[in-house]
């Protein structure tokens, strides 16, 4: 009985749902639109930006907003993981808070070589997760008021390890301090990076294109394949072109972006990123499923604190100092607020670690042109809130919709 | 007859303070199909979630050829050869079809997933079911109903599980791919597969079933063979009759409650 009945037409059974209308409508605003919108909203905001005062789009502008971008962006990436497993961290900023404090006290204080305070502020981050992955899945509380208490608590706990002087400088000579703040791709390896990338990614697009027509599926096709890269060269080519006619590359900003692609890959090609989607799109399904729930929903606080106590250390490399302010006031907002306006649902199940990429360079362009035109944090505020708040519409509209 | 592949001993499950199964026993062996009928809350579902390791029951226990098992979540039933089909379908609507077909059953290729080969065998599952599904590629969410209860039995059916539980496969169908459904379980029977049927349609239980299990109000309320006519089952459902056969397990015959002559009539099957 294989009747290969793959016609569209015969497909509209009498449905019981009657959720069937205006397919293609759907499919179109569906997630494959993916990253377009925000593409095109942060190209829009340069251009505005841009043309308003030029000095925005120079080139030591643009390496400037590149390394104001990389904490906060490690954090949103790890805000998305939290994200799409359906739950939330409100105290990320508190824990990169702490971390940079465990980093400054550990190194300063105590006199630890800088890569095992690095080491034991990365340990906070996994340790708060573990907590939070337990008061989730075990107590089954809501993670928004246990993180909201952890905001708190991680707050104070930041402020006892300060200690009384509430500030703590980190020597220039550190290589973390160097490393952050000084260190930049040579051209030459900037341009060997551009181009294992891009070769990397066409022979992957190829050898997928090649196993898919072995296997008699529909492939995409080579010219789509070539395209893709093509656009992905055509940006790396421009951004290491313009940025090196300044400083150039950060190796924050690298490590950023190695981040996303990595964290892209685990979501999008292994087991435990398919986990992560199925669980924060129907938790029910996925343990109807046997997907092993509670292991993936603590991975992703884990996840998450992780990422956080990382932004927080890097930010403290920025800043060569930790005090009672870092990962303070709206370090957790910018990094939630990154997040979804870089497209990933509130909601769980939807969004790619791209949107913290993105996110964060919209937040950041908004906050780095505004104060270049003399404007106060007031109008930051106010036009920030007005992007996120557009950005959630956006969201609500797609999923509202949809479940009609 | 063959020895039972799954039985049931005893089992109870409570939800507060409803008895959603009382002490019911029921046998599953190879070579056939049991179907499970009843009124409405009268435990169907909850008997396949015990069976799937939905629900852990709270007394009686599980036995698998005649050994105890603790089936104490639905990975734990798959790795037991029993996988299910739920009434709600238990799919993620923001996956793709390839991606709730193999959800907690992915293909590996090294570290990742193998996407193509899912897709291969995806193919072959939904072919199998004659199901016209547009692109496998597609979130379920944009699905017709029959379309994703195709998707969700096409889920039970990968790795050709020993016991199959469908929870009302065929409610939200078109006739034909009830048509399809209902030879596909006849296809498994005769593959060897054990299969339990939750169903109210009466047109399933003639065409496939070979012994129907009445459960009503949690208890077992008797057990027929395949061919037993539908006004029967109906006056076993609903409480109108004693159990007939004097095969059928003694508690059944405990006693028809007072309150349930007000339930007698045919009004009492639909959903």
């Amino acid at each position: 009985m294989s009747v290969p009945g793959r016609t569209p037409g015969a497909a509209l059974e009498r449905t019981t749902t009657g959720a069937l209308s205006g397919t293609v409508v759907q499919q179109l605003r569906g997630a494959h639109l993916g990253m377009l919108p925000i593409v095109g909203a942060l190209l829009l905001i340069w251009v505005v930006l841009g043309a308003v005062n030029p000095a925005f789009l120079s080139a030591e502008n643009l390496v400037n907003l590149t390394l104001q971008s990389a904490p906060t962006g490690i954090i949103a990436l790890g805000v998305v993981i939290v994200l799409l497993v359906g739950q939330i961290d409100l105290s990320v900023g508190s824990v990169s808070g702490l971390a940079a404090a465990v980093l400054a006290v550990g190194t300063v204080g105590l006199g630890w070589p800088v890569g095992l305070a690095i080491v034991a502020a990365l340990s906070v981050g996994v340790v708060v997760g573990m907590g939070y992955g337990l008061l989730s899945t075990r107590l089954g509380l809501a993670s928004f008021v246990f993180t909201l208490a952890g905001l708190l608590v991680l707050a104070g706990v930041q402020l006892r390890v300060l200690g009384p002087k509430g500030s703590i400088n980190l020597p220039f000579e550190s290589w973390l301090v160097r490393t952050v703040q000084q260190g930049f791709l040579a051209p030459a390896v900037a341009w060997g990076l551009v181009a294992a990338v891009v070769v990397g990614y066409a022979a992957l697009r190829v050898a997928d294109h090649v196993r898919r027509v072995r296997a008699g599926l529909p492939s995409p096709g080579l010219g789509r394949a070539a395209v893709r890269t093509g656009l992905l060269a055509a940006v790396l080519v421009a951004t290491v072109a313009y940025l090196g006619t300044a400083r150039g590359i950060g190796y924050t900003v690298v490590l950023f972006v190695a981040l996303v692609v990595v964290v892209d890959v685990l979501l999008r090609r292994t087991r435990w990123g398919r986990s992560v989607r199925a669980v924060g799109g129907n938790r029910r399904s996925a343990l109807l499923a046997g997907v092993a729930v509670r292991r993936t929903v603590v991975s992703c606080f884990v996840a998450c604190s992780t990422f956080a106590a990382l932004g927080g250390v890097l930010a403290a490399g920025r800043l060569a100092a930790a005090n009672q302010g870092t990962g303070g006031a709206d370090t957790y907002l910018t990094a939630i607020a990154a997040a979804v306006i870089g497209g990933t649902s509130l909601f769980g199940g939807r969004g790619s670690a791209w949107s913290a990429l993105l996110g964060v360079l919209v937040i950041q362009s908004i906050a780095n042109g505004l104060t270049l035109l003399n404007l106060d944090t007031a109008t930051r505020y106010i036009v920030t809130g007005a992007v996120l708040l557009l950005a959630i519409v956006v969201d609500m509209l797609i999923r509202g919709r949809r479940e009609i | 007859m063959s020895a039972p592949v799954l039985s049931l001993r005893g089992v109870s499950k409570n939800f507060g303070g409803v008895r959603a199964l009382v002490d019911v026993d029921v046998d599953v062996r190879e070579h056939e199909v049991l179907a499970v009928v009843g009124d409405n809350g009268a435990g169907k579902s909850t008997l396949a979630g015990v069976i799937a390791g939905a629900f852990r029951p709270d007394g009686g226990e599980v036995l698998l050829d005649g050994a105890p098992v603790v089936l104490d979540s639905p990975a734990a039933a798959r790795t037991h050869g029993i996988a299910a089909v739920f009434q709600q379908l238990a799919l993620v609507d923001d996956l793709d079809v390839v991606e709730n077909v193999f959800l907690g059953q992915e293909t590996l290729r090294g570290p990742f997933l193998d996407e193509i080969a899912m897709e291969r065998e995806a193919w072959g599952l939904l072919d199998q079911l004659a199901a016209t599904v547009p692109s496998v590629r597609q979130p379920v969410r944009t699905l017709s109903g029959g379309q994703r209860q195709v998707v969700a039995v096409a889920r039970a059916l990968l790795g050709a599980p020993r016991v199959l539980v469908l929870d009302e496969p065929t409610a939200a169908l078109g006739v034909r791919q009830t048509a399809e459904v209902l030879n596909l379980i006849e296809k498994l029977r005769e593959r060897g597969h054990a299969v339990v049927l939750i169903s109210h349609q009466a047109g399933d239980l003639q065409a496939v079933a070979d012994r129907i299990v009445v459960l009503r109000l949690g208890r077992v309320h008797g057990e027929f063979s395949g061919d037993t006519s539908y006004e029967d089952l109906l006056a076993a459902m609903t409480g109108a009759v004693r159990p007939a056969r004097p095969g059928g397990p003694a508690r059944a015959a405990s006693g028809p409650e007072p309150r349930e002559r007000r339930a007698g009539g045919t009004g009492a099957v639909h959903r």
